[in-house]
C-alpha cells in the first residue's frame, strides 16, 4: 500500500518534470523572446540589452537550472505587460474559471449520468434512443458554435445579450457558457454510465441478488449502481483534470474573464512567463486529478486495495 | 423425516419455448419430476441440455425471451413460480436457496461479504440487533475456519471454496426447504471439490433441506445423488434412484456419461524410444510491479521432465500449480531464469532466430478455450494454412494440406470456407487441432485442451489424439486438471504443486500405488469412486 502510493508520487513528480521542461523548450525554441519583447523597431542593442536583463545570454543549460532553481522556490516570473507576478495575474483570474467549470462538471454530472441510467433502464426502447441521439449530438457539437448558438437565441428570442458581463461574475452571466461547456460532457457521461450500467447489471452478482430476494430497486441502488460507478470515476479524473484547459474556447466565446482568456492574451502579446505558468498550472491540474483518481480507487475499490 | 411421501417440489410436463430461429423449438419440454424431503435429485446434462434453465424456472427467474409455455411447477403445494409479483418472488426466496457455479462472481465485488449475508435477512424483515450473531452462526455452520474475519472480507480475498462456503451461508440462512445448486463445484479444484459435496450433504440434514444439484460429471452425481434424472436436448432421457441408474443405466446416453466418470489408468505400455524434449530444472520467475511496487512469483521451479518420441506425458496439478507456466516455457514463450530445456539433445534454452524458429514449428499448441483460439475474421482453411505460409510453403501447397488435416481430424472440406463462429466447441477444438498438425510437429503441447467441452465430446476429442498419434507419431504433453483424463491419455505423468514436482512415474504405478502426499490426496478426492473402481 506505501509502495502503491508512493510509486504514484514518483510518477506525478517525474510527469510535473518532464512537463516543466517540455515548456522551457517550446518557447525557447519558438523564437526570441527577448526580440518579441523589445518594442518592434528597437536595434539590436535594446533587443541584446533585454536579453541581458531576462538572462537570456547565458547558455541554454544555465537558463533551464536556474529556471529550474527558480521553480522549486516558488518564483515563476513576472509579466512583462504588467509587471506584477504570474501567479497574482492566474490567481485573479482563477474563481471565475473555476466557477464556470465547476458549474459545467456539476450539470454534466447529474444530467448524463440521470440520462445514462435511464436509458439503461430502458435498453432499446425509444427512452434509450433519444437518449443515445441526443449524447452523440451533445459531443459532436463543437462548443464554439454551440456558444454562438446559445448567443444568438438569447439575443434574438429574449432580447438578452448572453456574450459576457465584462470583468463581473454573475448567476446570469455564468448559465449560458456552463451550460454550453457542460454539454458535451453530459454526452459522455450519458453514453459511459449507459454502458456501465447495462454491463453491471448483468453480472452474475446481481442475478444471485434476485435469487436472495432483494427488490430490483435495492439491486440497482446498492449493488448494480456502485459497481457501475467505479470506471466512471477515471472519467470524472479527466474532466477535473481538464477543468482549466477545458474552458479556453468557450471563455473566449463568452468573454468570461477566467484563466482561459488570459491565456489567450498572454500568447497574443508573448507573456512568456505567464504563459509558462498556466501552462505548467494545466499540466498540474491534470496529474493531480490523476493522482486523486488513484487514490480514490484504493477507497472505493477493496480489489485495488489489496493488490 | 416426516411427511416423506409429500414432494417438496413437484414439476410436472414442463415446456419452456425458446426465442424463434433458435436450434430448436423448446428449451425443455415434457420434463416432470419431484423431490422429497432430505433427499437430494441430480439433474445431469451437457450444456445446451435446458438443465439450468429448469432452476431459473422454479427461481422464478427465467429471462422474458424464454416463457414457461407448460406444465405446473409446486414448490410445497402453495406457490407456482409461474406467477411473477413481488411478493411470490419474496416467498420464493425464503422458501428455496440458490448456488451458482461461480461463487466470487455472485458476490458484489465492493462490499463485505458479512453486509451481503445480512441484507438477506434485512430485506427479510430481520431485525438489526438479530442479523449478525445469526450470520455468523451461519458462518460457523458453513465450517470457515474464521467466522469473524471472513464476516469482514471481500470476496476477491475469498479463495473459491471459501466463496462458495459463503454462498451456501447465504442461501440457507433463512432455512430453506429446498437447496438449488447450480454446477457448484465445477470451477473448483478437486480436493476443494470434495470438500464442498462434503459440506451440502452435512448440512441438507443439518437445516433439514432437500436439495436439486445440477452437475454435468457423473463423478459428483455418484457422490452425492438420492436421486437422479438424466437430461439431453431438453428432454429426461433417464430417472430413478441413484442406486439403479448408476448400477444398471438403461438409456445409451447415461451408459456413455457413466464411462466417461471412470478413472481408467491402464493404457497398453509403450515400447521405450528415445528422449525427443528434456527439461533439466527449469524455473520461472513472474515480476510486476514498478520501482517501489516490486512483487515475485514463482511459477516453475527446478522442474525436470524427459519425454519419448511418440508418447504422453500428462502433467496433473490444480490451479496455479504452474502446469501452464511450464507449457509457455517448454514453448520458449517465456524465458526461464534457470535450467536448460534440450530438443533432439541440442540446447534450445537460449536459441534463437532459425534455429528457433525451426523449433517452433517442431512443438504445437492446443489450447483450453477453442472459441478464443480461432481468430473469427479467418476462414477455417486460412486459419490452418497460415502456418506452413508463414514457414515459406507456397499458398496452394498450404491450402491442399489443410484440406487433408481437415479430413484428418474429422471434419468435411466444405468446413474449410466457413468462420470459426459456425462450429461448436468440438469442432473447434478438432480445427485447432488440424492447425497445430499441419506443421508435421514432432511434439504436441495440449494445455487443457478438453476441459472446456462436455464429457461426451471430451471423450471423442481424446479418441481422436489417441487415433492421431499413433498413425502420425508425435509424442505430446497433456496439461490438465481432470485425473481421469490424464489416466485415459497417458504414458506417464508429473504431478505439480506450487510450481514444483511432487510426484512423476508411469501413469500406471502413479496412479494405483501413489508415493506423495499430495497425489494420495489428489486421487482421493477425485469424484466418482462409486462409479467404478480405479482399475
Amino acid at each position: 500500500m506505501t509502495g502503491f502510493i508512493l510509486s504514484k508520487l514518483f510518477r506525478a513528480f517525474i510527469t510535473l518534470l518532464l512537463t516543466v521542461s517540455l515548456v522551457f523548450i517550446f518557447i525557447r525554441f519558438s523564437g526570441d523572446p527577448a526580440a518579441a519583447m523589445a518594442p518592434p523597431d528597437a536595434p539590436q542593442e535594446v533587443i541584446d540589452q533585454y536579453a541581458e536583463k531576462l538572462g537570456l545570454d547565458k547558455p541554454l543549460w544555465v537558463q533551464y537550472t536556474n529556471y529550474l532553481g527558480q521553480i522549486f522556490r516558488g518564483d515563476f516570473g513576472y509579466s512583462v505587460d504588467s509587471g506584477r507576478s504570474s501567479v497574482s495575474l492566474f490567481l485573479d483570474r482563477l474563481p471565475a474559471t473555476l466557477y464556470l467549470g465547476g458549474l459545467s462538471l456539476l450539470i454534466a454530472l447529474t444530467v448524463g449520468i440521470t440520462l445514462g441510467t435511464v436509458a439503461a433502464l430502458n435498453r432499446g426502447n425509444f427512452l434509450d434512443r433519444s437518449v443515445m441521439a441526443f449524447s452523440v449530438f451533445a459531443f459532436a457539437m463543437p462548443n464554439f458554435l454551440f456558444g454562438l448558438a446559445v448567443i444568438l437565441i438569447g439575443a434574438l428570442g429574449f432580447q438578452t445579450y448572453l456574450g459576457g458581463q465584462g470583468a463581473t461574475i454573475s448567476w446570469i452571466g455564468v448559465l449560458p457558457p456552463a451550460l454550453t461547456l457542460g454539454l458535451a460532457s453530459t454526452g459522455s457521461y450519458a453514453r459511459f454510465s449507459r454502458s456501465s450500467l447495462l454491463e453491471t447489471i448483468n453480472k452474475p452478482f446481481v442475478l444471485a441478488a434476485e435469487a436472495r430476494g432483494i427488490s430490483r430497486a435495492r439491486r440497482l441502488v446498492f449493488h448494480a449502481m456502485p459497481n457501475a460507478a467505479i470506471p466512471l470515476v477515471t472519467l470524472i479524473g479527466l474532466s477535473l483534470g481538464g477543468l482549466i484547459a477545458g474552458s479556453v474556447v468557450t471563455e473566449q466565446v463568452f468573454a468570461w474573464p477566467g484563466v482561459g482568456q488570459l491565456l489567450v492574451r498572454s500568447v497574443a502579446t508573448r507573456d512568456i512567463a505567464t504563459v509558462q505558468f498556466i501552462v505548467l498550472a494545466i499540466a498540474a491540474t491534470m496529474v493531480f486529478a490523476n493522482l486523486l483518481v488513484d487514490f480514490l480507487y484504493l477507497i472505493i475499490d477493496p480489489r485495488i486495495r489489496a493488490q | 423425516m416426516k411427511n416423506t411421501n409429500t414432494a417438496i417440489l413437484e414439476l410436472s410436463n414442463i415446456g419452456i419455448r425458446l426465442p424463434l430461429g433458435a436450434d430448436r423449438e423448446w428449451a425443455v419440454r415434457g420434463v416432470s419430476f419431484s423431490i422429497f424431503p432430505q433427499q437430494t435429485l441430480c439433474l445431469v446434462g451437457e450444456s445446451g441440455s435446458g438443465k439450468s434453465v429448469i432452476a431459473q424456472a422454479i427461481m422464478g427467474m427465467l429471462p422474458a425471451a424464454l416463457p414457461l409455455k407448460e406444465g405446473k411447477i409446486d414448490l410445497l403445494g402453495k406457490i407456482t413460480p409461474e406467477q411473477r409479483s413481488p411478493e411470490f418472488n419474496l416467498l420464493r426466496s425464503v422458501k428455496m436457496g440458490m448456488i451458482f457455479q461461480d461463487a466470487v462472481a455472485s458476490l458484489n465485488p465492493i462490499k463485505r461479504v458479512g453486509h451481503q449475508l445480512e441484507e438477506i435477512l434485512l430485506v427479510h424483515g430481520v431485525s438489526r440487533k438479530e442479523r449478525k450473531p445469526r450470520v455468523l452462526k451461519m458462518l460457523r455452520d458453513v465450517l470457515l475456519p474464521n467466522p469473524e474475519s471472513s464476516y469482514n472480507s471481500y470476496p476477491h480475498e475469498m479463495s473459491g471454496g471459501q466463496a462458495q462456503r459463503i454462498v451456501i451461508a447465504g442461501a440457507l440462512l433463512l432455512n430453506p426447504a429446498l437447496l438449488i445448486a447450480d454446477e457448484p463445484t465445477t470451477a473448483l479444484d478437486v480436493t476443494t471439490q470434495a470438500e464442498i459435496l462434503e459440506l451440502i450433504t452435512k448440512l441438507k440434514s443439518k437445516f433439514d433441506t432437500s436439495v436439486l444439484f445440477i452437475t454435468h460429471d457423473f463423478g459428483v452425481v455418484s457422490d452425492i445423488a438420492d436421486q437422479i434424472a438424466v437430461m439431453k436436448d431438453g428432454e429426461i432421457v433417464e430417472q430413478g434412484s441413484a442406486q439403479n441408474i448408476l448400477q444398471k443405466p438403461q438409456h445409451e446416453y447415461t451408459q456413455k456419461l457413466l464411462k466417461a466418470a471412470i478413472l481408467d489408468a491402464s493404457k497398453e505400455k509403450l515400447e521405450e524410444t528415445e528422449e525427443i524434449l528434456k527439461a533439466d530444472a527449469i524455473s520461472l520467475t513472474y515480476k510486476k510491479g514498478f520501482l517501489f511496487n516490486q512483487r515475485e512469483f514463482k511459477a516453475v521451479q527446478q522442474v525436470s521432465l524427459s519425454l519419448k518420441a511418440g508418447s504422453t506425458l500428462a502433467v496433473v496439478g490444480e490451479s496455479g500449480s504452474g502446469k501452464s507456466s511450464l507449457a509457455k516455457c517448454l514453448l520458449r514463450l517465456e524465458s526461464i531464469d534457470a535450467g536448460r530445456i534440450f530438443y533432439r539433445g541440442k540446447d534450445m534454452t537460449n536459441q534463437k532466430g532459425v534455429l528457433l524458429k525451426d523449433f517452433r514449428s517442431k512443438v504445437q499448441v492446443v489450447l483450453q478455450d477453442p472459441f478464443g483460439a480461432l481468430d473469427p475474421r479467418f476462414k477455417i482453411i486460412d486459419a490452418i494454412a497460415e502456418g506452413p505460409i508463414i514457414h515459406g510453403s507456397s499458398r496452394e501447397k498450404a491450402n491442399l494440406r489443410a484440406l487433408e488435416m481437415l479430413s484428418l481430424v474429422g471434419l468435411t472440406p466444405q468446413s474449410a470456407e466457413r468462420y470459426p463462429q459456425e462450429f461448436s466447441g468440438g469442432q473447434r477444438q478438432r480445427i485447432c487441432i488440424a492447425r497445430a498438425l499441419i506443421m508435421r510437429p514432432e511434439i504436441l503441447i495440449a494445455d487443457e485442451a478438453v476441459s472446456a467441452l462436455d464429457v461426451s465430446i471430451q471423450v471423442k476429442i481424446l479418441d481422436l489424439f489417441e487415433d492421431l498419434q499413433k498413425r502420425l507419431g508425435f509424442a505430446m504433453i497433456f496439461i490438465t486438471h481432470d485425473l481421469r483424463v490424464a489416466a485415459a491419455i497417458s504414458d506417464s505423468v508429473i504431478v505439480m504443486k506450487g510450481g514444483k514436482v511432487v510426484e512423476s512415474g508411469p501413469t500406471p504405478s502413479v496412479f494405483k500405488n501413489p508415493q506423495a502426499p499430495y497425489t494420495k490426496m489428489l486421487l482421493a478426492s477425485a469424484p466418482g469412486s462409486g462409479v467404478g473402481e480405479v482399475k
